[in-house]
């Protein structure tokens, strides 16, 4: 019930941004986010509003923790 | 990192499956709750990689599948008014109601327009000033909110003629249904990750606390569902039962409290009746009083006929993850994608639509 | 009335001296074969080529009318000439009948016509036959296309959806979505912005190439509406195989795969205009490949699976991860969809 895709902002335009992914781009409406974006943020994107900004940091921690599972067998932690 | 194909490599996807098939050696019953989930396990194929002893369940997550008969025959007859404008997710253009369905009333002159979003509905208003445009708000946490934000732009803009059918349906309510009922025997839950987004991972605690059941957040690409499975594998294996989240550059345990009270403005929790489930309380979204001008179930006479279930028809079991889809006698003999029966085959991501078009890996190997 | 927009009206169409202003006007000048000026009730041809004919039509009735890399004058001309190279056939000749709705601009009317002639030039075909209507405001969106193609099958060749074998390769010659998302996204409610072109185009020179390589032909089609998901199916099940897809080697555009994301949309099912599928024997497979590639329309050709004796009349796709899952046909009109 989710179809929501990640775009990177290109540009911000008061309750709106213009996002990007690979080559697409619309507008979308940023009234649930709880911060304003910056622009090359990633958005999650559900139904033409920005439903969360995705944290680069966990991103990069969720791979690294993928495949240091996958290697190593070490168990996961919260 | 565009975070989304980095999730779809295969050497990545190859190196978590071969740690489930370690740890999924003692079968495991997992239940994936997100119709997202049902239609991307599916599209990767994703279920012929996971050894047979982890068997993955679909729960009923799926909104379109779970819209009662009487509120498809509500928003098919509201189409049918003189004047109206349906706006609607393309979800719900082809389920059938009792006697007709949205693209059977489009066919006979109604005006039905699919959207994309919400706001393409009161792009629609501003455009149509003589027609009563009413969208069809349907989906879980995720698009409430979004609806919210409409209904609060259409009063600055002070639209009088737009108006939302609000058919929105909350998880946990239906989750706690569903195990409160204690017919299900399973070893953990895969959470939605975008529902998860709003109303935060610490949500489901009471759901880990209560029946001892194992709780991993997950995203939708192939690799965050592989690491979602792996995790509750492995919850399993340690005799944990813990929500986490694998979906952590999106989820955070307080969730998005801007979208919530969004969504807390302008509705509130209302008994809702789920196709195959039944009335659950406060499962629903009915519009507060201060905004029931918005209301097309108050602006217009939406009363039908009660509904039955088709002779036959097990989709209340197979929503509830109690009987699988081939085990239904209906299951591809008079009721297929093209000629539905019941709501899990109507669904483009309900259980039965995704396994008869997708396949089951008994037939793939 | 000053500067007023040229507008077609019934009048155009009732056969009178306002239908011949049209025909001389705007028809003749653009295609100017000897049969078609004659203005007789047929056009009467010698076939001088030897083998046998293959003759097809289809309408056309796209909405918008003009998008990014064609329209519905170029669609009309396109789309049947490819109906007769998929039989393996050189197109000839083409009939093109308009339904036009009252009250369309005749600047629309050119604008199409002129893409119509244009494509015919760069498909080697003429037309020789037509017809005009005008019909009521209403009763019809604008403008509706029916073209008729006929052209000769060279001795030798034989293809069909039924003649494919265990064995054979399953050739793409492009990327697949590419029309169906530029047609989508032009439209309210779904619009995108993007550099996202339709790929309509005349494939018989193609195909020639194909035939050409020497490998051995079994099927040939165009996955047009119902997109590769479709044809693959139509294949499997007219010929008794089963087919076996891999989703990596489909080649899809990013901005299509963006696109489709966006939409809940599967890019398998989405329709393409310069494209084809071809079976051939598993011996030719790299020839045929390097044909395909070898032509400006084919530059991203692919192998993207093989012909089987398993599974008679199914497609079974091994997804980019290493999954399986079966190919089925779309249910129908592709829907933009939020879960």
């Amino acid at each position: 019930m989710c179809v929501a895709v990640p775009m990177k902002v290109i540009e911000l335009e008061g309750p709106l941004a213009r996002v990007e992914l690979d080559g697409v781009t619309r507008t979308v409406r940023l009234d649930l986010l709880e911060e304003r974006p910056s622009k090359g943020d990633y958005l999650i994107v559900h139904a033409g509003f920005a439903l969360q900004a995705i944290d680069p940091d966990e991103a990069r921690i969720t791979l690294d923790l993928i495949r240091k599972l996958t290697i190593t067998g070490d168990g996961p932690s919260d | 990192m565009d975070h989304r194909t980095e999730y779809q490599d295969q050497e990545l996807c190859a190196g978590l499956v071969d740690k489930i098939r370690t740890l999924g050696r003692s079968p495991a019953r997992l239940m994936e709750v997100c119709g997202t989930h049902t239609m991307s396990i599916a599209r990767h194929g994703l279920k012929y990689l996971l050894p047979p002893t982890v068997r993955l369940l679909s729960g009923p997550g799926c909104p379109v599948c779970v819209t009662s008969q009487e509120d498809i025959d509500r928003f098919v007859k509201l189409a049918g008014l003189p004047g109206v404008t349906v706006a609607t997710f393309g979800d719900l253009l082809r389920v059938p109601g009792t006697k007709s369905s949205l693209e059977r009333e489009r066919a006979k002159g109604a005006d039905v327009r699919v959207v994309g979003s919400v706001m393409d509905g009161l792009d629609l208003a501003r455009d149509l000033p003589g027609q009563e445009v009413v969208f069809l708000g349907v989906g879980f946490e995720t698009t409430a909110p979004t609806v919210a934000a409409a209904v609060l732009e259409a009063q600055r803009l002070q639209l009088t003629n737009f108006s939302v059918l609000a058919l929105h349906k909350l998880i946990m309510p239906a989750l706690k249904s569903l195990l409160g009922a204690g017919r299900l025997n399973l070893d953990g839950l895969l959470c939605p990750g975008h529902v998860s987004v709003v109303i935060g991972s610490a949500a489901y605690r009471p759901l880990a606390l209560e029946f001892g059941l194992p709780c991993v957040v997950a995203g939708f690409e192939p690799a965050d569902i592989l690491q979602g499975v792996l995790m509750l594998l492995a919850q399993k294996e340690e005799g944990r039962a813990q929500v986490e989240v694998a979906y952590r550059r999106a989820v955070k345990p307080k969730g998005n409290a801007t979208a919530r009270e969004l969504m807390d403005q302008v509705f509130r929790p209302a008994p809702a009746l789920w196709r195959g489930l039944g009335p659950i309380r406060a499962s629903g979204l009915e519009f507060k009083e201060s905004w029931a001008g918005f209301d097309a179930a108050r602006r217009f006479d939406l009363e039908v006929e009660e509904a039955e279930t088709p002779p036959g028809c097990l989709c209340g079991q197979v929503l509830l993850g109690e009987v699988e889809p081939a085990d239904c006698p209906l299951f591809g003999r008079g009721c297929t994608p093209s000629n539905p029966v019941g709501p899990c085959m109507v669904s483009g991501e309900g259980t039965c639509a995704a396994l008869h078009r997708y396949g089951r890996p008994e037939e793939l190997r | 009335m000053k500067q007023a927009s040229r507008l077609i009206l019934l009048d155009h169409g009732a056969g009178g001296r306002l239908s011949r202003e049209l025909v001389e006007g705007l028809i003749l000048p653009r295609f100017g074969h000897r049969a078609l000026a004659r203005l007789d009730d047929s056009a009467v041809l010698d076939l001088a080529a030897q083998g046998r004919v293959a003759l097809t039509t289809d309408s056309y009735t796209v909405t918008p009318l003009f998008f990014p890399g064609g329209d519905i004058g170029r669609l009309a001309v396109c789309g049947t000439v490819n109906d007769l190279a998929m039989a393996g056939a050189r197109p000839l000749y083409l009939t093109l009948a308009l339904i036009i709705e009252e009250g369309l601009d005749l600047a629309e009317l050119e604008r199409a016509l002129d893409s119509a002639r244009e494509a015919a030039r760069e498909a080697g075909v003429e037309v020789v036959a037509g017809d005009t209507k005008v019909v009521p405001r209403g009763a019809a969106d604008k403008l509706f296309i029916n073209t008729a193609g006929l052209g000769v099958v060279p001795p030798g060749v034989e293809v069909s959806s039924a003649k494919a074998r265990p064995g054979d390769a399953v050739l793409l010659s492009g990327s697949v979505g590419d029309h169906g998302l530029t047609i989508l996204t032009q439209r309210a409610g779904t619009r995108l912005d993007s550099s996202l072109r339709s790929d309509t185009a005349p494939l018989a020179g193609l195909v020639e190439a194909l035939i050409a390589s020497g490998a051995e032909l079994h099927s040939l089609r165009d996955p047009t509406r119902g997109g590769l998901a479709a044809t693959l199916n139509e294949i499997a099940l007219s010929s008794g195989v089963g087919l076996s897809v891999k989703e990596g080697a489909i080649p899809v555009k990013a901005e299509v795969e963006a696109a489709c994301e966006l939409f809940g949309l599967d890019p398998l099912f989405q329709a393409n205009e310069g494209k084809l599928v071809a079976l051939v024997r598993g011996d030719g497979a790299e020839r045929a490949l390097a044909a395909l590639r070898g032509h400006p329309l084919g530059q991203e050709a692919a192998i993207i699976g093989r012909a089987g004796e398993e599974r008679p009349g199914r497609v079974i796709l091994e997804t980019r991860v290493g999954g399986r899952r079966f190919l089925d046909l779309p249910a129908g009109e592709p829907t933009v969809r939020i879960c």
